[in-house]
């Protein structure tokens, strides 16, 4: 059902997913997120937004992104071929900048002059710091304070880009948390403030926005896996947290029903221990953060406390989309342990010399479970949606290399 | 049976002032204290309790209701309680709703909260993070329960906005006095008298102003302009600050008494 702005006279987009995504917020926001909706969709009819962001597509972050053959690690897949999105190769380092460049330029449209973010590994807010150098905004970033202590660096690097960074001291100290402050935050500042969400969930029409600025990357990978193979792939691999990267990738291939849509959560310590975020595995329809989606919650709807070695992937909720596209079967989930996820980011060190980020890691683990059933005929791209600088520590200390000594094992 | 929410707005119209409405959350600190709490608000002048359901990420509320809720989920306080609650104080003669963000209550059954509510003889629900667009199913319930359903509008909502609003809202309107989340303020925003005056032109229910209230001079410079008077952060902080349960149960109603003679003043 379509809902008539008022502000605009224009038509809202629909922000459902089926039965999931809406909007559950205060009523504070709707003015803001009518004015979001409204710029969207002004902008994403006006060539001159498309001439620009593509400008800045190329020339600053670096696209396209290169399609890269893996015959190495495809060994490890048996045999099945594989084929890497190099979303790692972007600036900053991930995906991310595809959503925050667009969500940027939305914010100087909208007249607005300061945006919040919130994060968890650090990843988001790094982007979204950037973006905001590049366009001369205000930025200040929420982050569970958890986080600001085993990310240190990425909190230098906020800072070195102007940004302000809140640690967020209340509940669980999460990425969950993070985004109830940036809420708050954005519900007292909104006349001059964007909040710029970083990923496919939230109240309409984050979910589909998001999707939008990402979707370069599915329409790129299929033009290139098709150039490169002259076919289309068996599927399609990401791994989804919120599942930005997952649907930026899924949406180039949507329309293709050959090829199969695989999403890969974490699975933690294993979903029999409780300690995971698997939302499809043990999660129940429910509203978290604005959106009706999966969410991780007990039986009264409190949520529950995800887990994952991933930080990127920690989160009770996923983006609304996904859950749809669950139900309809038209895209499948599983969860990738944290050990089997490390497992994959060791055989891709070795046999391609590219280090992933641990989110991304699990889709690889993943491919390599795929790639078995697919056998040496299956073609599969994978989206490898960040690089792995920032899980040096972590990973140094899950394969027992010692740091600051030339002797680690 | 305690009065309906327009039975106490008809009543305090006719004495020409705002009703005092008090929230505190169910189960804190813990499920028999809070019952007391709330029972001693209405003793002395709360014409209306919030009886908030505690949730664990209550992304409206400031730093006072977030530490009480908090506690509240520690003791237990699950629905259940909320409803057990409700019918306790409403045993005692108060006029109750329940305040909850609106996953718990999807979570429990809207049909089946809806209906409990009605048993526990609580007077309707305030949903602050439900829309009217995602309220089809909570309508239905809400009118076969017979309970009032309280939706709220911000200073940033437009006239049409209000409008959609107030149609499917009953008992009383909720106007949000400022932008931002729950908390006392040294002054109630400015931004409340229009946004009042601008919901008075497009609809007949009555009108409560809250967020940022906390001192019987602020009461009565709302009561002024509104129907309803809504304290909340003012009582938790009370009680968050008070040294033991006696001590609170004192600041509690001497707060109570506080604001109840702030609606009755005219400035």
């Amino acid at each position: 059902m379509a809902i008539d702005s008022a502000a605009a006279g224009r038509t809202l987009l629909d922000g459902h997913f089926g039965p999931y995504g809406g909007r559950f917020v205060p009523e504070a926001l709707t003015a803001a997120l009518d004015e979001l909706d409204d710029a969207f969709q002004t902008a994403i009819t006006d060539p001159a937004f498309a001439l620009e962001l593509q400008a800045l597509e190329r020339d600053y972050t670096g696209r396209p992104s290169p399609l890269t053959p893996a015959a190495r690690f495809s060994e490890a897949c048996g045999g099945a071929r594989v084929y890497l999105k190099r979303e790692d190769l972007n600036h900053t380092g991930s995906h991310k900048i595809n959503n925050v460049l667009g969500q940027a330029l939305l914010t100087k449209r909208m007249g607005k002059t300061r945006v919040i973010a919130e994060t968890g590994a650090g990843q988001h807010g790094v982007a979204a710091a950037t973006a905001a150098a590049l366009m001369g905004l205000e930025c200040t970033v929420y982050m569970g304070e958890e986080d600001t202590r085993r990310q240190a660096l990425n909190v230098a690097r906020m800072k070195l880009l102007g940004a302000e960074v809140i640690p967020v001291t209340i509940g669980s100290r999460t990425l969950k948390d993070a985004i109830n402050e940036a809420m708050r935050d954005w519900v007292s500042s909104v006349e001059r403030t964007h909040y710029l969400l970083g990923t496919v969930t939230g109240p309409s029409p984050f979910p589909t926005m998001v999707r939008y600025f990402h979707s370069v990357i599915g329409r790129e990978a299929r033009e290139q896996v098709l150039d490169a193979t002259g076919r289309l792939p068996d599927a399609v691999a990401a791994c989804v947290g919120g599942g930005s990267n997952a649907i930026g990738l899924f949406s180039g291939f949507m329309d293709d029903p050959g090829v199969q849509l695989r999403g890969y959560e974490a699975g933690g310590h294993g979903i029999e221990t409780g300690r995971h975020a698997s939302r499809f595995s043990t999660g129940a329809p429910g509203v978290l953060h604005g959106a009706r989606t999966y969410v991780m919650q007990d039986e009264w709807g409190q949520t529950l406390p995800s887990h994952s070695i991933s930080a990127g992937m920690d989160y009770p909720g996923v983006g609304p989309e996904h859950a749809w596209l669950h139900d309809t079967g038209r895209a499948v989930y599983e969860p990738v342990n944290d050990d089997e996820a490390m497992e994959a980011f060791a055989v891709l060190c070795r046999t391609e010399g590219i280090i992933p980020a641990i989110e991304s890691a699990h889709a690889l683990a993943g491919a390599m479970r795929l790639g078995r059933e697919l056998g040496p005929d299956g073609l599969i791209v994978v989206n490898l949606s960040g690089r792995g600088d920032k899980d040096v520590e972590t990973a140094a200390r899950w394969f027992g290399i010692e740091l600051g000594t030339a002797e680690g094992r | 049976m305690s009065r309906t929410l327009s039975e106490v707005f008809d009543d305090t119209r006719s004495h020409d002032r705002a009703a005092l409405i008090g929230y505190l959350p169910a189960g804190f600190p813990d499920a028999r204290r809070a019952v007391e709490l709330i029972t001693d608000m209405v003793a002395a002048g709360v014409d209306i309790v919030e009886v908030g359901l505690p949730y664990s990420d209550p992304l409206m509320d400031g730093p006072d209701i977030q530490a009480a809720v908090d506690q509240a989920l520690t003791s237990g306080a699950t629905p259940d309680v909320v409803l057990d609650t409700v019918a306790q104080v409403v045993a005692a003669g108060a006029t109750a709703l329940v305040m909850s963000y609106w996953n718990p209550i999807e979570r429990y059954g809207t049909d089946r909260f809806a209906d409990r509510m009605a048993s526990a003889g609580g007077a309707g629900v305030i949903t602050p993070d439900l829309t009217p667009e995602e309220a089809g199913a909570w309508i239905s319930a809400t009118d076969r329960a017979g309970l009032d359903r309280v939706f709220l509008v911000a200073p940033s909502s437009t006239d049409q906005r209000i409008e959609t609003v107030a149609a499917v809202t009953s008992g009383f309107l909720y106007a949000a006095s400022t932008m931002g989340v729950t908390g006392t303020r040294t002054q109630v925003s400015s931004a409340a008298p229009g946004l009042v005056r601008r919901a008075r032109a497009l609809t007949d229910l009555p009108i409560a102003v809250g967020l940022g209230v906390s001192t019987g001079d602020q009461a009565s410079e709302v009561a002024a302009y509104a129907d309803g008077v809504i304290v909340g952060s003012a009582f938790v902080r009370r009680i968050l600050r008070a040294p033991d349960h006696e001590s609170a149960r004192a600041g509690v109603r001497e707060l109570a008494a506080e604001l109840a003679e702030g609606v009755r003043r005219h400035p």
